[in-house]
C-alpha cells in the first residue's frame, strides 16, 4: 500500500513564560492511502499538537518543533514555503475542529466561507460554477443550499459542524483531519454527524484521520486505531487485532476495562490510578510507568522501544520485546 | 432598524434635560450674585434690585430652568448677559470650527492607527510592536498644548509651511488635527492591537489558515472585522472628547470654537452661553454615539436592533 503521510520520531514541545511542556515526543505515524485511522488518548495526550503539525498550524512563538519530520506525498511538509502549505492547506489536507461554535467566522455568511476555499485553492473557476458547487456540498451535508446565505448564529450546534464539514471537504482533498469532531456535540447528534462523515469519506475516498477520546467510535468508524499517551503511539494495529483485547499495551488495557461493559455482572469500573502524564518534565523511560500495574525499575529508566505483536500491530512496551511479529 | 432609531432619537430629549437641568443646577450653587456683577459699580440696590427682576433672578430656580427650556423650545437661545450678542448666532458661527476639527482628527486618527494597531498585533512581541508601543507611550504622555506649540515653533515659526494659529484655509487645520490626534492615534493603536491579538488567536481565524488563505486575507478579512466592534466604540468617544474639551488646543490655535467660547462664559457665568453650548455639544454626543450603535448592526450581523 501506498504511504500518504509519514510522520517520523515529531518532537514538539511548547514554551510558556512558567514551564516547557512536551507534546509530542519521538511521535512516529504513518497512513496509507485510502486509510482510515482513529487517534486515541487523553486530553493532553498530543493528538491536536499531532493534527496541527500535520498542517504547519502550530501556534508562532510559543510551539517548537525540535526533532523529526512529516511527510505528505513524499514532501517534507516543514521545508515547504509558504506558498506550498496554503497549497497544501484545504487543498490536500483539510480539518475539522473540534468545537463547531468557535470554528466559524460569525461576521461572513457560511456559504462565502465555504466559497473561499474555492475562491482560494481554485481562482480560475467561475462564479457561477463556485456557486453551484457550494449549494451541492451543502446539499451533500444536509443543509438547504438557500441557506448559505445565512450567519453562523443561525444554525445549531450540529448545523455548524455540518458547515465546517462541507468547508473541510468542498475541495476534495486527500487527507481529513478530524480533531473530535463530535465531542462538542449532543449525543443524539453525534451518531448523525459521523455517519455523514462516513458517507462523504466513501464518496469522495478521502484517507482520514479520526482523533478521539472514545473508543466506541474508533471501534463503529475506523479501520485502524493507534492509541497515543504521553506525546507518542503507543499501540497501533487493525481495529480487530486491538479491539481483540488478546495483546495489549497496558495503558490500552486500562482504557477498555473503564468501559461499562453491560455483558457481565461487574458493577464497579476499573479506573486507571494516578493523573494524566504531567507533561513539564522531559521523558525518560516508559510515559506510562507510573500509573502501569506492571511496571518495572527498567520501565522508568529505559524506554521501550517497538514491537510488533501480529502482522501490522505493535506495541511500545518492555513485556512485548519476546515477541516475534513483523 | 427605523424604529430604533426614532425611539433612541426621543431617548435623547430626557438625556438632555438630564444634563441641562444638572448644569444649570451647579451654576446656580456658585456663590456671587450675576446681577450685582453686571450692574455698574455706582448702581443703588434698587437698582440691582431692578435688573434682578428684569433678568427673572428673583424667581426659583427651577422656575428660572424652566422658563429657559420654554424659550429652547420656541428656538431661543437667549443673549448673552454680558455682551447682549444672541448665543445662537454665536453657536452657530462656532461650531462648525470645531466640528471641522473633531471629523477630521478622528478620520485621520483611524486611518492611522487601526492599520498600526493592527500591524503591532500580526507582529506582537517583535522590534516593530515594540517601537510602535514606546512612541504611543511618549504621544499618550505628551500633554497635546504642549506638542502644539511646539509643533507651531518647529513647523510654522521656524519654517513658515504653516499658519501658527487662526481659522481660514485648510492649511490652519493641521498643526491643531496634528496636536489633537496624536495622543489618540496613540490610544487607539494600543486598543486596536489588543482587540486584533484576542481575534487573531480566535478558533476561526485558525480555521482561516487551514483553509490556506494567505496572512493578508487572514488579517484583512476575518481578524479585522470582528476587532472592528470596540475599534469604532474608542473612535467615537474620541469625537466626542475633540467636541467638549477641545479648550486648550482652541487656545493655543486661537480657534474661534465652541469650547473657548463655552470655557469663557464659564468664568463670566454667563448663563445663556453655558447652557446653549453645553445642549449643543450634547445633542452632538448624542447622535455620535447613536451612529456608532447603527453601525455595530452593519458590521455585526448579531447586532440586530429592534
Amino acid at each position: 500500500m501506498e504511504k500518504l503521510l509519514e510522520i517520523k520520531n515529531l518532537k514538539v514541545q511548547y514554551n510558556t513564560d512558567e514551564a516547557v511542556v512536551y507534546a509530542l515526543n519521538d511521535f512516529s505515524l504513518d497512513l496509507n492511502k485510502g486509510e482510515i485511522l482513529g487517534v486515541v488518548g487523553e486530553t493532553g495526550a498530543g493528538k491536536t499538537t499531532m493534527a496541527l503539525s500535520i498542517m504547519k498550524l502550530l501556534p508562532e512563538h510559543v510551539a517548537e518543533v525540535t526533532g523529526g519530520n512529516i511527510t505528505y506525498n513524499g514532501q517534507d511538509v516543514f521545508k515547504m514555503s509558504k506558498k506550498e502549505l496554503r497549497a497544501l492547506r484545504g487543498a490536500e489536507i483539510s480539518m475539522i475542529f473540534q468545537d463547531p461554535m468557535t470554528s466559524l467566522n460569525p461576521v461572513m455568511t457560511v456559504g462565502d466561507q465555504i466559497n473561499e476555499v474555492l475562491k482560494i485553492h481554485h481562482p480560475d473557476m467561475s462564479k457561477q460554477t463556485r456557486a453551484e458547487k457550494v449549494a451541492e456540498i451543502l446539499t451533500l451535508v444536509g443543509i438547504p443550499p438557500e441557506r448559505g446565505a445565512q450567519f453562523p448564529h443561525q444554525f445549531s450546534g450540529g448545523m455548524k459542524q455540518r458547515v465546517v464539514i462541507a468547508m473541510a471537504l468542498v475541495a476534495e482533498p486527500n487527507l481529513l483531519l478530524a480533531d473530535e469532531p463530535t465531542t462538542a456535540l449532543d449525543v443524539t447528534i453525534q451518531a448523525q454527524i459521523l455517519m455523514l462523515m462516513k458517507e462523504l469519506q466513501k464518496k469522495f475516498g478521502t484517507s482520514m484521520i479520526l482523533i478521539t477520546h472514545d473508543l466506541g467510535i474508533v471501534a463503529e468508524f475506523c479501520e485502524n486505531v493507534a492509541v497515543v499517551y504521553g506525546g507518542e503511539v503507543i499501540e497501533r494495529g487493525s481495529v480487530e487485532q486491538v479491539f481483540a483485547r488478546t495483546k495489549n499495551h497496558p495503558y490500552t488495557d486500562s482504557l477498555f476495562k473503564c468501559i461499562p461493559d453491560l455483558t457481565t455482572d461487574a458493577t464497579r469500573l476499573t479506573p486507571i490510578p494516578g493523573f494524566v502524564l504531567d507533561s513539564r518534565t522531559a521523558p525518560v523511560g516508559c510515559p506510562f510507568a507510573e500509573r502501569c500495574q506492571k511496571a518495572t525499575e527498567r520501565c522508568v529508566q529505559v524506554k521501550p522501544s517497538i514491537h510488533y505483536v501480529e502482522d501490522g500491530h505493535y506495541i511500545k512496551c518492555h513485556l512485548y520485546e519476546n515477541e516475534v511479529g513483523k | 432598524m427605523l424604529k430604533y432609531t426614532i425611539k433612541r432619537v426621543l431617548m435623547l430629549i430626557p438625556t438632555i434635560i438630564g444634563i441641562t437641568l444638572f448644569i444649570y443646577l451647579i451654576m446656580s450653587l456658585v456663590p456671587g450674585d450675576p446681577a450685582e456683577l453686571l450692574s455698574p459699580p455706582e448702581a443703588t440696590a434698587a437698582e440691582v434690585q431692578a435688573l434682578r427682576v428684569e433678568m427673572g433672578l428673583d424667581k426659583p430656580i427651577l422656575v428660572q430652568y424652566l422658563n429657559y427650556m420654554w424659550d429652547i423650545l420656541h428656538g431661543d437661545f437667549g443673549v448673552s448677559w454680558f455682551t447682549q450678542q444672541p448665543v445662537a448666532d454665536e453657536i452657530l458661527h462656532r461650531m462648525p470650527y470645531t466640528l471641522t476639527l473633531g471629523v477630521y482628527s478622528t478620520i485621520i486618527a483611524s486611518l492611522i492607527s487601526i492599520p498600526l494597531g493592527t500591524l503591532t498585533a500580526v507582529k506582537h512581541n517583535t522590534w516593530i510592536d515594540y517601537v510602535l508601543t514606546f512612541l504611543c507611550l511618549v504621544f499618550a504622555a505628551m500633554p497635546n498644548f504642549w506638542l502644539g506649540i511646539i509643533l507651531q515653533i518647529n513647523l510654522s515659526l521656524n519654517t513658515g509651511w504653516l499658519p501658527a494659529y487662526g481659522m481660514g484655509t485648510p492649511a490652519h487645520y493641521v498643526l491643531p488635527v496634528i496636536a489633537v490626534c496624536a495622543s489618540s492615534v496613540a490610544n487607539n493603536i494600543r486598543s486596536t492591537r489588543t482587540w486584533v491579538l484576542d481575534v487573531i488567536r480566535s478558533d476561526y481565524v485558525r480555521t482561516a489558515r487551514a483553509k490556506g488563505a494567505s496572512e493578508f486575507v487572514v488579517i484583512m478579512k476575518h481578524a479585522l472585522r470582528n476587532a472592528l466592534l470596540p475599534i469604532i466604540t474608542g473612535f467615537g468617544s474620541s469625537f466626542a472628547g475633540v467636541l467638549g474639551g477641545s479648550v486648550v488646543i482652541e487656545t493655543v490655535f486661537a480657534i474661534p470654537g465652541i469650547s473657548t467660547y463655552l470655557t469663557s462664559a464659564v468664568k463670566t457665568r454667563d448663563m445663556p452661553i453655558i447652557m446653549g453650548s453645553i445642549l449643543v455639544i450634547s445633542v452632538f454626543v448624542g447622535v455620535v454615539n447613536l451612529l456608532v450603535d447603527l453601525m455595530y448592526s452593519v458590521i455585526d450581523p448579531r447586532v440586530k436592533y429592534e
